[in-house]
């Protein structure tokens, strides 16, 4: 029973199948606080497709999904991310138009109290809120660097500053669980140092448990505790960095998949 | 209601919905390959049927050859809109192109307007105003003719589409846009043929609308191209069965509906039935879900 | 200190006012002139609310005109069916000049009346079609508002396809005023965290969703306050005009409506403000021409899209040149104004 308690997040025989091919199949996982959890696999193995079942923009078709004690799937997306799990998109999902600190105000939206009536009255409640908002935005921008940017257009900045801007706009939305989709992607060795320092940076200061897919072995390696390898939607093994760099069946998955 | 009257009223429910659907397959030709809703599609209809009005009035020619002039010459006029108001707008928004087509939609029709003006025109009878008897059942020559022309133009659309090279450049250049282009597929060529398809149907529709309701007027176009929208939408977007489908049913509702006694809300009956299908299955009658990729 | 910048506002609205009516009294503004800055206001209204649908949420709407049918019948039928009655009631009660002023009350609140059922119908059609993305909503939009003109042309209480005539009462004074706290309404609310919730919407609806923004709720929103907008422009015009009829509000309106939003700049307030006021003194000015009108319009739309598909203002606003550099920074970052 106590360890039922202490599971931070439980994921029990997942399957999801898109017009009868089988994206992900029978995936369980467990995750507890604080850990940093990385999830591996080939290309098209079903990694994204996981995390799209995490957040609830997927229904998945079978299994269970508890978070905190609290059963998540079948729920929407917004109320998944109220619930406290947040994620960045492997192709990146900014709002290109609006200004840096626009993008990580929006995502603290779900933290205001004052209605959309007294914004359009500006009643002392809007002006209280905006306030913390700003300053709440600000402060992020500050961690992530991105502060002297704030005023710019998304779109404008350049591949990794956007990256980091997703980061920091799903850390606005004051989340317990962080899902990062391959955040080193495009990045160079240089960017990828900075990120692996920053990922542990952030866990450390909110104390964050984080997952997170990535192809940059190095990264996994050198954050990750514990590492899930899939292989065509199931769950190949799992382990330490260590034990799954020796594991034949995971060199396997990955040579097989550059063998014509 | 007698077993006859439902007949009878079966029958002018197939004719009209013939016209539906000729006019549908060309929305939904264009949507399936270019994702966009034709507004002007209605419209080259209506310039089918005044260019098949001046042919019988004006050139005397028998009502085939007219039938084929109006084709052609819309055919021309729908490469033309594409080329000129469509491709610039191909890689921008979905919201700037919608916006063209209805702009485009409104030059046709009071661009005709300006020419021809306003009044309506009447179609001199082009065929014997023969009615047969079948039985108990009415059957005007008009009404045969239609469903004659609709379903010789149909069989040949599909036999196009299945078995020729523009067809299969069609579906696979409406299945992956960027994968033909890489096959080789002059996509530019498809999508032009693809207008030129489409709007020689609508203009053979609007001949036979002049010629079975006898008036046209710059007008005329936009509540059919409406419905045939609406056509399109119930049998399933981008599926050439689907707009025939449509068609046919939307034209015995209507009839039904005004049989019935409420003629008036004929056209608020179609648009109901586009927002239930929209709400309950807004893929259409013979549409598959698709789900947008993350 | 927050509140002196609406306060300067305020001055310069009030002073345009009366320099109006200034120039009515002393006869430079024509009658007609009078007529066309009262349509300006009802399209400014209109566009507004359009904007906020289609410009800051991203959700296509071409069936606006519907909602302004349905705020124009609704206001003018309690107007016409209730107007003279509480109007001899309270002239009895109160004396003429005393009941004159309640009866404008009376007025007002048709017009608020008209803007809530408008409002209502603007949830009752976006909870269910909301989920539709682009151009099936466009479309069901269509459907709706020709369902709108269809019934009302069948309805004999409302006077079918006669029309409803409804008592002149609401002139420049009602009009320019209400306009103005519809701009100020619209402009607090996209420049709020909740207007922010709406953006997102257009900008990225999987990312708003994932960010924890309730993207139906924010949709069904936009949809009540432009359709709400849209219903109170529409009771304005019928208090205005005499007469309404079911084909003033027909698919050709939605799409002028919607022809102002996109000129002016899909997001942008003032670019919306701007599209309206042009469209309509060029439809007043064409108006002996009618073909060529919508010849001009649609090649001006099609042209607009090709070379400028984002309107002549884009997203952005028109500031005062000199505000342009004293703003900026910090406090640009963090003020809620």
């Amino acid at each position: 029973m106590a360890s039922e308690e202490k599971l931070f997040l439980s994921i029990e025989n997942l399957s999801q199948s898109f017009s009868g091919l089988k994206a992900v199949a029978n995936f369980s996982m467990q995750m507890e606080e604080g850990e940093l959890v990385g999830l591996i696999g080939p290309n098209g193995a079903g990694k994204t497709t996981i995390f799209n079942l995490l957040t609830g923009i997927y229904a998945p078709t079978e299994g269970s999904i508890i978070f905190r004690g609290q059963k998540l799937n079948g729920l929407p997306a917004y109320k998944v991310a109220q619930r406290g799990l947040a994620r960045t998109f492997q192709n990146i999902r900014l709002f290109a138009d609006l200004s840096v600190v626009d993008n990580v105000k929006i995502a603290y939206h779900q933290h205001v109290t004052h209605t959309a009536l007294s914004s359009m009255l500006r009643l002392p409640g809007h002006f209280k809120n905006e306030k913390i908002m700003g300053d709440k935005a600000l402060e992020l921008l500050k961690v992530f660097q991105l502060e002297d940017k704030a005023l710019e257009q998304a779109k404008n900045l350049p591949y990794g500053q956007q990256r980091r801007l997703e980061i920091a706009r799903a850390m606005a939305t004051e989340p317990k669980l962080l899902l990062l989709d391959e955040p080193a992607a495009g990045m160079n060795p240089q960017e990828t140092r900075e990120l692996m320092d920053l990922i542990r940076w952030l866990r450390e200061t909110y104390k964050l448990t984080i997952l997170l897919i990535e192809h940059d072995m190095a990264l996994v390696m050198g954050v990750c505790e514990r590492v899930y390898v899939l292989e065509y939607g199931m769950l190949l093994t799992v382990g330490t960095p260590d034990e799954v760099r020796g594991d034949q069946r995971v060199i396997d998955a990955y040579l097989g998949e550059e063998a014509p | 209601m007698s077993a006859e009257f439902i007949m009878q009223q079966l029958l002018i429910g197939i004719s009209l919905g013939s016209i539906y659907a000729l006019i549908a397959l060309g929305y939904t030709m264009v949507y399936g390959i270019i994702q966009l809703i034709n507004f002007a599609h209605g419209d080259v209809m209506m310039v089918g049927a005044y260019v098949g009005w001046y042919c019988v009035t004006v050139l005397h020619m028998p009502f085939l050859p007219a039938l084929l002039t109006a084709m052609l010459a819309c055919s021309l006029l729908g490469v033309v809109i594409e080329r000129v108001a469509y491709k610039p707008l191909r890689r921008s928004t979905r919201l700037a192109a919608l916006i063209t087509a209805i702009g485009m939609s409104f030059f046709l029709e009071y661009g005709m307007m300006f020419i021809v003006s306003p009044q309506t025109r009447t179609f001199p009878p082009v065929f014997p105003q023969t009615i047969y008897h079948i039985g108990p059942l009415i059957v005007k020559y008009g009404d045969i003719v239609i469903i004659t022309v609709t379903v010789v133009l149909m069989t040949l659309l599909t036999l196009i589409v299945k078995y020729t090279r523009i067809g299969k450049a069609m579906r696979a250049v409406s299945f992956d846009k960027d994968a033909a282009a890489l096959m080789g597929i002059n996509v530019n060529n498809v999508i032009s043929a693809t207008f030129a398809i489409g709007s020689a149907l609508a203009a053979a529709a609007g001949v036979l609308v002049g010629v079975y309701y006898n008036t046209i007027g710059p007008l005329m176009g936009i509540m059919p191209g409406l419905k045939a929208f609406v056509a399109a939408v119930l049998g399933g977007i981008g599926i050439i069965p689907g707009a025939m489908l449509g068609g046919l049913v939307l034209g015995l509702t209507e009839v039904f509906v005004s049989a019935i006694g409420f003629s008036t809300w004929r056209d608020a009956g179609a648009f109901l039935i586009l927002i239930i299908v929209l709400i309950v299955k807004p893929t259409g009658l013979l549409g598959r879900n698709t789900r947008e990729k993350v | 200190m927050r509140w002196t910048k609406y306060l300067i506002w305020l001055a310069a609205a009030g002073a345009f006012y009366a320099l109006t009516l200034v120039l009515s009294n002393a006869g430079f503004i024509s009658r007609f002139m009078l007529m066309t800055m009262v349509q300006i206001c009802i399209y400014i209204i209109m566009a507004l609310g359009l904007n906020l649908i289609t410009g800051f949420t991203g959700q296509l709407s071409i069936g606006h005109a519907g909602f302004m049918s349905i705020g124009a019948y609704a206001a003018g039928f309690l107007a016409s069916t209730y107007g003279a009655r509480v109007s001899a009631a309270l002239t009895e009660a109160l004396g003429a000049a005393a009941g004159g002023a309640v009866y404008y009350i009376f007025i007002l609140a048709t017009l608020a009346a008209g803007a809530l059922v408008a409002a209502a119908f603007g949830v009752l059609l976006g909870l269910p079609t909301l989920r539709l993305r682009g151009d099936y909503l466009a479309i069901a939009t269509i459907g709706f508002g020709e369902i709108v003109r269809i019934v009302l042309l069948n309805t004999k209480a409302l006077g079918a396809s006669s029309g409803l005539p409804v008592k002149y009462s609401v002139g420049w004074t009602t009009a320019f005023w209400l306009m103005l706290l519809s701009v100020v309404l619209i402009y607090n609310f996209v420049n709020s965290s909740h207007g922010r919730a709406c953006i997102s919407i257009r900008e990225n609806e999987i990312a708003a969703e994932t960010m924890g923004i309730n993207t139906t709720k924010y949709k069904v929103m936009a949809f009540a306050l432009g359709a709400g907008l849209a219903g109170l422009a529409g009771g304005i015009y019928a208090n205005h005009m005499y007469l309404i009829h079911p084909n003033s509000f027909n698919f050709l309106k939605s799409f002028e409506i919607l022809v102002m939003v996109v000129l002016g700049g899909l997001g942008s307030i003032t670019g919306c403000i701007l599209g309206a006021v042009v469209m309509t003194v060029m439809n007043n000015a064409l108006s002996a021409f009618p073909e060529m009108r919508m010849i001009v319009i649609s090649v001006l739309l099609v042209v607009m899209m090709i070379f400028r598909p984002n309107g002549l203002m884009g997203t952005t606003e028109l500031r005062l040149p000199f505000r342009r550099k004293a703003a900026g920074g910090k406090e640009d970052v963090t003020h809620g104004l």
